[in-house]
């Protein structure tokens, strides 16, 4: 039977500490509402949990293996383990959440679902979803996403959605978000929202957040067989959380060290990046999206433009929980640049035969400056997402970087 | 008189008057800061009887496309809160009496620290409050910092707001209940959707004497006459962005497209249509 960790019992429903709630138009409450709702009947529900995890096990391809990474770990130290949620169907860990609420809409009688999407991932995996269930599918994304992550647009038109490009302020991740909130305050009466992310008004953080539980849950198990102990450290990258999120659940009970890696792009002192745990000047509360949280803004609370390499981590804001865990100190937030990420990117290639997302490679860049601080140590690394969809973008990097050597 | 009773009496006038309260929104910053001022003075002067100011936001996911890049167009002159309480000063320097209320997004006013943030709107000179992504839950902390000055709040209510929901919001309404005509975004309407009427009876039948405006989508002076007997006041901005556009921002034209849609706004009592009754500023 299917394992979820839905957060604890929230002191006020909707937030973690002061971070959280629900910051959007009143048109939205009830559509909320009844989402929230919604979500804990089906919790309560044998027969949507059975309808899950068959999805999840004939259709995703879980439960994704873990791998151990010997020669990485040779090199870097420490033993390494990867949690492949590069093998899910699509690509990356957004299956899990995409599954759960394409049950949820249908639940809700909803037949049209938009989503938001940066990387593309979220896109793909809500239009497989789509098709795989016969919902209306549309997919809002940034024209600078859509550039850099072109296979993954051409993979959703595929599979039968409709792309729509977004072509205001920064146009990516941000700017899709934005106009999916329009389109679905508009259309709010037949159309559910497919949040892609541990992000947006409640109760958004809490049912993305659950449904990705399913990698700690495994991963926590397949540790323990394989290794008769729990891990000594987790790391995963956070883009706006939801695969550390689904990573850490499992473990925030146990004596393990839990690393949330965000995207330093160009390195905190340039300003250009999307780390707004670890830049005090810019990453202050505030609310975006429909949530109070860490978001990256001027003085005047003006949301500033955000730099990463990787789509899925160019973000000014990160999920409530995680503002939460991080000043619990429960969880520590770390930051890898573009090009240290570009690094494990090879280094996990050559050495693995995993071409990872970049973003995952943020996460495996950490692991390795982990592992060289502490030998030994059996590092559990949430591999979120397979590389396929940033072929043309690392080729380029590669190439004026090799240009500059030369 | 300004706050609170400022944005009642504005109600209560119009109704001596036998008509809708004239609400006009504009972004502050647009096209620059003095026209903005310039074009906000016309409307006080043509006959506006609230005037809500647009404080630009980067992410404003309640406007839809005119808005969006006006407020855009404004933060790219340099407009950021600070400019805009500069501005109501002006605008008050120039004269004009009618009730000011901010319209901005949550985040600015966190940003500025709340408290600090509505003395500062007390001391520039406006009257009062609107923020379009802070529903009911929410809105505690901004209420009773408001209130503690005897500023208004104004919140806003949809079509998807059940009665409940809707006598609770009016219940902290200290300026008016602002009824979304749509589900939806900000921006100009050909056409409004027939229901709204049927929403705007429940709206003010649950407001018990709280006035209701009606927005988002009104841009004609037909859509100002057809709603003129169903809620207190009609809000127009989308519609007026584009009337200043195409008249390359005069005074003139904004002007005569004000009074037009003040004139709308007088019940056609000849046809026999008497108003709802509804007990305005008990
Ligand atoms: C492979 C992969 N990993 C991570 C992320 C970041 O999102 P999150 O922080 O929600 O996991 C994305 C987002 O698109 C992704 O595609």
């Amino acid at each position: 039977m299917l394992v979820l960790i839905p957060p604890p019992l929230q002191e006020r429903p909707g937030y973690f500490g002061p971070y959280g709630g629900r910051y959007v138009p009143e048109t939205l409450i009830p559509a909320l509402e009844e989402l929230e709702a919604a979500f804990w009947e089906a919790m309560a529900d044998p027969g949507f949990l059975a309808e899950l995890d068959h999805l999840l096990c004939t259709y995703a391809g879980r439960p994704t293996p873990l791998s151990e990474a010997r020669r990485l770990s040779e090199v870097a130290g420490a033993r390494i383990l990867l949690k492949r949620e590069d093998l899910a169907h699509t690509g990356a860990h957004k299956i899990n959440n995409v599954l759960g609420q394409a049950l949820l809409a249908k639940r809700l009688g909803k037949r049209r679902v938009v989503a938001e999407t940066g990387a593309g991932q979220h896109g793909v995996a809500t239009a497989t979803a789509c098709a795989l269930l016969g919902l209306e599918c549309v997919v809002y994304m940034g024209v600078t996403d859509m550039a850099r992550q072109r296979p993954n647009v051409f993979r959703m038109r595929l599979l039968g959605a409709e792309v729509r490009p977004v072509d205001a302020g920064s146009r990516t991740l941000k700017d899709a978000i934005n106009e999916a909130i329009r389109d679905w305050v508009t259309n709010v009466r037949t159309t559910h929202y497919l949040l892609g992310s541990a992000l947006g008004p409640h109760p958004y953080p809490v049912i993305v957040r659950t449904f990705q539980s399913v990698i700690g849950v495994e991963a926590r198990a397949q540790v323990l067989e394989t290794f008769g102990r729990l891990p000594d450290v987790a790391v995963a990258c956070v883009g706006g959380g939801s695969n550390a999120i689904g990573l850490f659940a499992a473990f925030l009970e146990d004596p393990v060290e839990l690393i949330g890696v965000e995207a330093g792009g160009e390195g905190i002192q340039s300003g250009r990046h999307a780390a707004r745990f670890a830049d005090p000047q810019r990453g202050r509360s505030g609310v975006l999206h429909g949530t109070r949280t860490y978001i990256l803004q001027d003085p005047w609370g003006q949301i500033l433009e955000t730099h990463s390499v990787s789509a899925g981590l160019d973000y000014p804001a990160v999920g409530p929980e995680h503002a939460w865990l991080r000043d619990q100190r429960r969880v520590r937030y770390t930051t890898v640049t573009d090009q240290e990420a570009l690094s494990a990117f090879q280094t996990l290639a050559r050495l693995e035969g995993i071409i990872p997302a970049l973003e995952s490679a943020h996460a495996i860049a950490e692991a390795i400056r982990i592992s060289r601080e502490r030998p030994g140590a059996l590092v559990l690394v949430n591999l979120s997402g397979r590389g396929d969809k940033d072929l043309e973008t690392v080729s380029v990097m590669i190439g004026e970087v090799a240009g500059c050597e030369g | 008189m300004r706050g609170v009773s400022a944005v009642r009496d504005a109600f209560r006038r119009a109704r001596a008057e036998s008509r809708a309260a004239l609400i006009l929104y504009w972004p502050v910053g647009y096209p620059d800061l003095a026209t903005s001022v310039r074009l906000v003075v016309a409307m006080a002067r043509s006959g506006a009887d609230l005037i809500e100011l647009g404080v630009p936001f980067s992410d404003p996911l309640a406007d839809g496309p005119t808005i969006q890049r006006a407020t855009y167009r404004a933060l790219q002159q340099g407009v950021r809160t600070g400019e805009v309480l500069e501005a109501v000063a002006r605008i008050r320097e120039a004269g004009v009496e009618q009730p000011l209320c901010l319209m901005t997004y949550t985040n600015p006013v966190l940003a500025w620290g709340l408290e600090a943030f509505v003395e500062s709107v007390q001391k520039h000179g406006a009257d009062g409050l609107i923020v379009p992504d802070l529903p009911l839950e929410e809105s505690a902390p901004f209420q009773s910092a408001l209130g503690a000055l005897g500023l208004a709040w104004v919140p806003l209510a949809a079509p998807t707001t059940p009665d409940a929901r809707l006598a609770a919001l009016a219940a902290g309404a200290t300026g008016f209940l602002y009824f979304v005509s749509v589900t939806g975004i900000t921006g100009a309407r050909e056409r409004l959707p027939d229901e709204v009427v049927g929403h705007l009876r429940r709206a003010r039948r649950m407001a018990d004497g709280v006035p209701v405006a009606v927005g988002f989508g009104v841009s004609r002076p037909e859509h100002v006459a057809w709603l003129a007997t169903e809620a207190d006041g009609v809000v127009v901005g989308s519609a007026l962005i584009h009337r200043a556009e195409s008249a390359d921002f005069g005074g003139e034209a904004v002007e005569a497209f004000v009074r037009a849609l003040r004139d709308a706004g007088r019940w056609a009592l000849t046809d026999g249509l008497s108003p709802r009754s509804s007990r305005i500023g008990k």
